[in-house]
């Protein structure tokens, strides 16, 4: 289709490759580098997802034997959780809508050709694709995974002695997150000078789309978060393995005194949660840049106050890093500096409230179509307000004190940073799918996946929360053995037989996914009639993604309903006259 | 009511920003200075982070188990005098980097070759750098300082031995460029990796003062 404005065909700095390797492989091409990382992180979601599932069976069936892990014994279901809380966080939440979509259609939507530094775009993909091999081998060495959750708080990381698992699998559990981090940074350090020096003619920052200004904002995230994270690793590889005494202290484990002294478990809570909450948004940011591109797209409407959305991510962002001690409200924390931290923590309910209006907003009197990527764009914004709305309970420290061991937390973060984030991976995967492959995902299979996902989620996490009131404590693996647990097993059960129906629902997802690619109906170069730039090109892209030419930008990324426009979108290259005619 | 143009006008702007197709030396170098600057960020960072772990470890108190009273176990470490002419070297070798990166533009710009090889020459101080570090490390381990010896010790290793793994990523790239000078390759190129190295090699000069600064003086 190619509508609109073009300065010229030029040749590409480099030829598109040939033969299998270097062009799938070793590709220089951030399309190609994009879908490594989708289905890296598309995975990484099926091995986390499998995990939860036999945590969940075992829940219930605490005696039961388990296929491939046979019986779960305490320690086996803290590395099943500890392994499932790292795949999720880093390799799905993180990768997918950064690495994967970021990757794919950050340097289309500004109207480059490839990312500034596409060999440094190749190796952070290999790093992080190490990083997860090195995280599974975990599984396989003397001792199984890891104990000591996603979080590794010392001594219990620290400390080799401290259980099954605590060995050479702690070890590649800590080597793994300082090789994410490498690959994280160098990401980031591309994401960032891409965004800031390849922009096309015509598209200053205030015409970026805002998927654009959302990866722009997670890779200064990343960039300024990972770094600390990389740090408090290569002290606790130190530590584990150095003899060194950065975090433990003097400590008894199995009876024996270990040989450290002086450290403070409570220096990588620091460190750890300087970057984790940041993480919570690097995991959500790009989500909120796609749903605000598809509720508008999907509106036939301008976003409700572009300034404002970028604005309220700005704030989302800096805020974000000054709110980590509402993570240790629990370590013995000063009243003075958890009422701080709390202050800040309610201060993010404004810019989220800020963004949640404008998506109401921007629906509010749009002509609605109901496709799949609005559909889980709709779920996106509804499973951020009901995740979103117990954040000011857990801020609050009073309360956070009684609920933070409870699945009250685990409840609230799976729905706003676990499941919402999903939301955005799904809306986007539908959303770009014609583009990426040229056909449509099949529409009905998307709807089931979409209500089964839906109501599945809120099935699992709504309970939960109630059951975390109750006091049901987390991390435990067997619930049946104290009396007032014991007492709530109903919603367990409940719960168990609603994450069992939501996991079936994924499997639709992955087969339409597979299925459409061949068999799904053609797409047209523009199938959603939406204005930003990968739009203008083929589809699939070819290899410098404007075939030779550089697109100019004349409009706005949201130009929906203009009246005197020819149709009820105008493309981002199409010039307009500024001359009024009546 | 605006009103919209369906006709293309492909003389109005002749080139993109973002000026992929041929990209201009200017245009290389920007980037590449753009993505190193993003990158020292990054790095910033991780010695933001050593830092504040080195301040609270110090400040903190550790049970003494045989009297079951708090006490302070860090002892300050005597740095060893070779440090001071491992600084100087460093500091020298941030001159004749800044003029090998210049040398290296000029050659790019006028194809005039000039005598005096700064590039090999810093090279060289670097890897003078890095051997009298290592040679600070064994001097510490004689009188007694390992890593695990003390928090005191185990920072001096951290953090210096970080630095030098950076530094050692610059001398990597000063040899890629000294290499590519000797096959004559890309001379673009060469200027583009002197340039950046050299911007590199003086923040990894003046991180090392702040480390430097920070065991001599926040002992």
């Amino acid at each position: 289709m190619a509508t609109g404005e073009f300065a010229g065909h030029l040749p590409h700095a480099h030829a598109a490759p040939q033969g299998f390797i270097r062009k799938w492989v070793f590709s220089l091409d951030h399309k190609v580098i994009g879908l490594q990382y989708y289905f890296l992180a598309l995975t990484a979601v099926f091995v986390g997802m499998l995990l939860s599932l036999l945590m969940r069976i075992h829940l219930i069936w605490p005696n039961a034997s388990l296929p491939l892990v046979g019986e779960i014994k305490p320690e086996t279901y803290l590395s099943l959780l500890t392994m499932h809380g790292t795949i999720m966080v880093f390799f799905v939440l993180t990768t997918a809508p950064q690495g994967g979509f970021g990757n794919y259609f950050l340097p289309i939507q500004i109207g480059a050709a490839d990312m500034a530094f596409p060999v440094l775009n190749m190796l952070s993909f290999w790093v992080t694709f190490l990083a997860f091999v090195v995280l599974i081998a975990a599984f396989f060495v003397t001792g199984g995974a890891p104990l000591h959750g996603w979080t590794g708080y010392p001594p219990l990381s620290a400390l080799q002695s401290a259980g099954t698992g605590q060995g050479l699998g702690a070890d590649l559990w800590v080597i793994s997150i300082a090789l994410f981090c490498l690959g994280a940074l160098m990401s980031a350090l591309n994401f960032i000078t891409t965004t800031l020096d390849m922009r096309a003619k015509g598209m200053s920052l205030m015409r970026m789309p805002l998927t654009c200004w959302a990866w722009f904002i997670t890779a200064i995230l990343g960039l300024l978060a990972f770094g600390v994270l990389l740090s408090a690793g290569i002290l606790l590889l130190l530590d584990r393995n150095a003899g060194t005494s950065f975090y433990v202290p003097l400590v008894v484990v199995n009876g024996q005194v270990a040989a450290h002294k002086g450290g403070s478990p409570l220096l990588w809570q620091h460190l750890f949660w300087f970057f984790g909450h940041p993480e919570v948004y690097i995991a959500i940011l790009p989500a909120m840049g796609l749903c605000s591109q598809l509720v508008s797209v999907f509106s036939r409407k301008p976003i409700f106050g572009y300034k404002a959305m970028v604005y309220a991510m700005l704030s989302i962002g800096i805020l974000g890093f000054m709110v980590w001690g509402h993570h240790m409200f629990m370590s013995g924390m000063s009243p003075y500096t958890a009422f701080a931290f709390s202050v800040m923590t309610m201060a993010i309910g404004v810019p989220s409230a800020i963004k949640t209006f404008n998506w109401l907003g921007t629906l509010w009197g749009g002509k609605i179509r109901f496709t799949p990527p609005m559909l889980f764009a709709i779920g996106f914004v509804s499973l951020f307000v009901s995740g979103g709305i117990s954040g000011p309970f857990l801020a609050q420290p009073v309360l956070d004190i009684p609920l933070h061991e409870t699945y009250f937390v685990i409840a609230h973060f799976h729905l706003i940073m676990g499941v919402a984030s999903i939301f955005g991976i799904f809306g986007a995967t539908y959303y770009w799918f014609p583009k990426m492959f040229g056909r449509m995902m099949n529409e009905r299979m998307a709807q089931i996946h979409f209500w089964v996902s839906f109501v599945g989620t809120y099935a699992i996490f709504m309970p939960m929360h109630i059951y975390g009131m109750a006091a049901a404590l987390r991390r435990y693996s067997q619930s049946t053995e104290v009396a007032y647990m014991r007492d709530l097993l109903p919603w367990q059960q409940f719960i168990t037989a609603a994450a069992i129906v939501t996991i079936a629902g994924q499997f639709v997802f992955l087969f339409n996914l597979f299925w459409s690619m061949k068999y799904g109906k053609k797409a047209s170069d523009n199938p959603w009639e939406a204005t930003t730039l990968e739009w203008t090109t083929a589809t699939p892209p070819p290899h410098d993604n404007f075939a030779g030419r550089t697109p100019v930008v004349y409009q706005g990324p949201y130009e929906y309903s203009v009246p005197g426009a020819p149709r009820d979108f105008v493309m981002q290259t199409e010039p307009a006259m500024e001359k009024v005619s009546h | 009511m605006r009103n919209f143009s369906s006709t293309l006008d492909t003389s109005a702007f002749p080139n993109g920003a973002n000026g992929d197709a041929v990209l201009s030396f200017e245009v290389r170098l920007r980037r590449a200075r753009l993505g190193l600057l993003v990158g020292l960020v990054g790095i910033v960072m991780v010695f933001i982070s050593f830092t504040s772990a080195y301040v609270v470890r110090q400040g903190l108190p550790t049970l003494d188990p045989g009297t079951n009273t708090l006490v302070r176990d860090w002892f300050s470490v005597r740095l060893p005098s070779l440090l001071f002419l491992n600084t100087v070297v460093l500091l020298i070798s941030g001159g004749s980097m800044e003029l090998a990166r210049r040398q290296a533009l000029r050659e790019f710009r006028s194809e005039i070759e000039s005598g005096i090889p700064w590039l090999a020459l810093t090279v060289l101080l670097g890897l003078s750098f890095l051997v009298g570090q290592w040679t600070v490390w064994q001097k510490l381990a004689a009188s007694g300082f390992y890593l695990s010896t003390n928090p005191s010790s185990s920072f001096v290793y951290l953090l210096t031995g970080t630095h030098a793994v950076h530094l050692l990523g610059g001398v990597f790239a000063l040899l890629f460029a000294c290499g590519a000078a000797l096959l004559r390759r890309e001379p673009e190129s060469r200027a583009v990796v002197v340039d950046i190295a050299a911007w590199y090699w003086h923040f990894m000069t003046v991180l090392w003062v702040y480390i430097f600064c920070l065991l001599k003086f926040a002992r």
